[in-house]
């Protein structure tokens, strides 16, 4: 299977380890030919989310000929896979762009329902209690786990993988599933409330006696550790790959 | 009327800590309460999914079970009046209170007779309308508008109401025991409910095939406008029709659930025909429904039973507060809704939003709510409504996203900032993300960068085909 890996902006720049754990992981399978799709930049999100629809068509238009010879896309970001997923819109639907729509996934999915694993056996270790946050997009929109507000069965995709993990204890905030007020650009033009909401949420972690928090989406821990920094909070962030690679330790 | 700033009004609700927590507790727990009832129901979703079927069915076809409803509700004995206007909406009800001689009527909690300003427009007339619903006859006092449309001052904290209270009723402003202040309304309720001469009311269901209405209320403030007074004047949106009675009971198993985690209203009151000796009408109002209706974009925010189960889960409602978007329908659906009846004033309030998605699961007819803020703020930045916050930023991001280089170009230069500018630059005002957040540590390198370093000869050593893409560099 040839395998496309897209690196979203904000991870290529701010938390370059996601990706390395993610690109690593992803070589590990023999049976992907995996290629990092070098030119590709970013998603469109942060125009398509502001209402900026015809700016985001230039970029779209962009990338439709750089993702579609890829059997998958895979990304290291349930935000940005929801993008193309459920909000690729902007530019002409082709046949090609269909094709990207539905081939696209983040790499918690693409192990989870793709690669259906079920192991993992390079022996990674995390001996240690995290608090797992399903970033909102990657749980409501991309379900890969269940919302607390939907009346089904439970299941969560990332707690799956998580417990192949040896010694990693996975718990959850007690408002486990409230956003964390990043929201994208949410984060910057409605700074206070942001700011008030990624509070709230750290500090459940902490009451908890969490140390360690891990995430499917770094842009929510990019804004909960920024604000668990700014008020002293001693809490670890990390991407869910770093722990799965067994490139991070508590 | 000048646009509303959600943001500004909320962040002083933000920073007015005890109001704030207890507002965000509160409703939480109201949500908390919605799903448990809601787990004890196997057939929850299923619900929800027939609800949302029967609204877009009834909604398709509303000409046809409106026409039902007005013969079967005149066959029944009750006047029904059309208004499409919220001046229409309120002439048609004046002219009803002045026929009857009425100076004072008590009204049950309706929320198209707030959205057309009733009250407002009878007080200037000389008439006086009285709410009857605890939590809006305390904002009433308050001269404030509902900071919930299903528990109108929920932002009050005991403490508001008992100062309140001391100024406009004259009790103990010290006292702030719960029993004692319902006393204290409880007695000046009693004598305004003397003399009232008309009740007003507002419908949750009304039903095509009986002609009747269902009215859904916590404290029998309907039943009082209902039975007591000669007079009663009932006002609808003409959304709110459905087509059997057997639907309403769909209904109120979802309403109250949602809304509060209650396994039903207190009081779910059936009018079908008007009391011996007295007088019905029901007032159906428009106010651009039929236009919302013949939308492809939103005619689906008229499926909304007004149950504010979006707004007890909105993580950006329960720490703002209803007030701070300035308008009759608050939250989720009033980011909505509210551009629909006047763009440029909620321009703005698309914007109040984190795209959490939360509010769309918990709708029991299923709005959906998230797909509608992005509608609304293409809208917006289509017609340039809100003020040009926004521009400026987003075409500078649109040129430095739109290609890896270019990209590059921009990362680099941000990177470069967060290294080598001084910390109190950062942390100023011009960078609005340092308000709240600690800068995060530049990493050394981009994976770019990395990538260029470990893998990038050898991939090219190995597919040498791929030559051309390799040298590439036209973007
Ligand atoms: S999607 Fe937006 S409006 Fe809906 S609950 Fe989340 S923040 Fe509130
Ligand atoms: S949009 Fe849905 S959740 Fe919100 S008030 Fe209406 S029915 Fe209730």
């Amino acid at each position: 299977m040839k395998v496309g890996f897209f690196v979203p902006c904000y991870i290529d720049a701010l938390h370059p380890q996601a990706a390395i754990s993610s690109y690593q992981l992803l070589k590990r399978f023999p049976e992907l030919d995996v290629e990092f799709i070098e030119r590709a930049a970013c998603c469109a999100l942060p125009l398509t989310d502001m209402g900026y629809h015809k700016k985001a068509c230039t970029l779209e238009r962009n990338l439709v000929p750089l993702l579609a010879p890829y059997d998958a896309i895979v990304l290291p970001s349930g935000v940005c896979t929801d993008q193309f997923r459920g909000h690729f819109d902007s530019v002409e639907q082709t046949d090609e762009v269909k094709h990207i729509r539905e081939h696209t996934y983040d790499i918690v999915e693409f192990l989870h329902d793709v690669l259906k694993v079920k192991s993992l056996p390079w022996h990674p270790k995390f001996p240690a209690r995290v608090a797992l946050h399903n970033g909102c997009h990657s749980l409501r929109y991309l379900m890969m786990a269940r919302p607390t507000e939907l009346m089904i069965p439970h299941f969560d995709k990332a707690a799956d993988l998580l417990g192949m993990v040896e010694g990693c204890e996975v718990g959850y905030a007690t408002r486990r599933d409230e956003c964390c007020g990043f929201g994208g650009t949410f984060a910057i033009w409605d700074a206070p409330c942001a700011g008030q909401q990624g509070l709230d949420k750290v500090s459940d972690y902490a009451r908890n006696g969490f140390k360690h928090v891990v995430s499917q989406d770094f842009s929510c821990l990019m804004h909960q550790s920024g604000v668990a920094r700014k008020n002293g909070l001693d809490l670890k962030f990390y991407y869910i790959a770093e722990i799965l690679n067994g490139d991070a330790q508590p | 009327m000048s646009q509303v700033n959600q943001v500004k009004n909320g962040a002083r609700f933000i920073k007015d800590i005890p109001h704030r927590e207890s507002h965000d507790r509160c409703l939480w727990n109201a949500r908390m309460r919605r799903d448990q009832t809601a787990q004890a129901i196997p057939e929850w979703e299923e619900m929800r999914d027939l609800a949302s079927q029967i609204k877009e069915h009834t909604l398709s076809h509303l000409d046809h079970y409106l026409e039902e409803f007005e013969k079967n509700a005149t066959a029944n004995g009750i006047h029904i009046h059309w208004a499409e206007t919220p001046e229409e909406h309120n002439e048609i009800i004046y002219q009803l209170l002045k026929q009857h001689n009425v100076t004072t009527a008590t009204t049950g909690k309706s929320m198209t007779m707030d959205e057309c300003d009733l009250r407002g427009y009878v007080e200037k007339r000389g008439m006086y309308i009285h709410e009857a619903d605890l939590g809006e006859c305390i904002q009433q006092l308050d001269n404030q508008m509902p900071d919930h449309i299903v528990v109108p001052a929920i932002h009050k904290l005991r403490q508001d109401v008992a100062t309140l209270f001391a100024k406009k009723l004259g009790s103990d402003p010290d006292i702030t025991d719960p029993h004692y202040l319902n006393g204290v309304m409880r007695a000046y309720m009693r004598k305004k409910y003397e003399k009232i001469e008309a009740g007003l009311c507002g419908v949750n269901f009304a039903i095509a095939e009986t002609g009747g209405i269902c009215v859904c209320s916590n404290e029998g403030d309907v039943d009082i406008s209902q039975v007591v007074p000669p007079l009663l004047i009932a006002s609808m949106g003409i959304e709110k029709v459905i087509p059997t009675l057997q639907g309403v009971a769909l209904y109120v198993r979802l309403l109250s659930r949602s809304a509060l985690g209650l396994d039903i209203t207190q009081y779910t009151t059936h009018i079908h025909h008007p009391q011996p000796g007295q007088e019905m009408h029901i007032v159906i109002l428009d106010n651009g429904r039929s236009k919302r209706l013949g939308s492809p974009d939103y005619w689906q925010v008229l499926k909304c039973i007004r149950c504010g189960a979006c707004m007890n889960t909105c993580p950006v409602f329960r720490r703002t507060s209803g007030l701070s978007y300035e308008a009759v329908y608050m939250g989720p659906i009033g980011c909505v809704l509210m551009p629909s009846y006047d763009l440029h004033r909620y321009a703005r309030l698309p914007y109040s939003c984190t795209h959490c998605g939360s509010c769309g699961d918990v709708c029991p007819v299923k709005v959906p709510i998230p797909e509608l803020i992005f509608y609304w703020r293409g809208v917006d930045v289509d017609k340039h409504q809100s003020e040009k916050v926004h521009d400026a930023e987003e075409t500078a991001a649109e040129l430095m996203l739109r290609s890896s280089k270019t990209l590059a170009m921009g990362e680099n230069m941000a990177l470069w900032g967060l290294r080598n500018l001084p910390q109190w630059l950062l942390d100023s005002g011009l960078n609005p993300w340092a308000d709240v957040h600690a800068n995060p540590e530049p990493p050394k390198e981009t994976f770019r960068e990395y990538y260029r370093r470990n893998y990038k000869k050898i991939e090219f050593m190995n597919k040498t085909t791929d030559l051309h893409g390799f040298l590439s560099l036209n973007l």
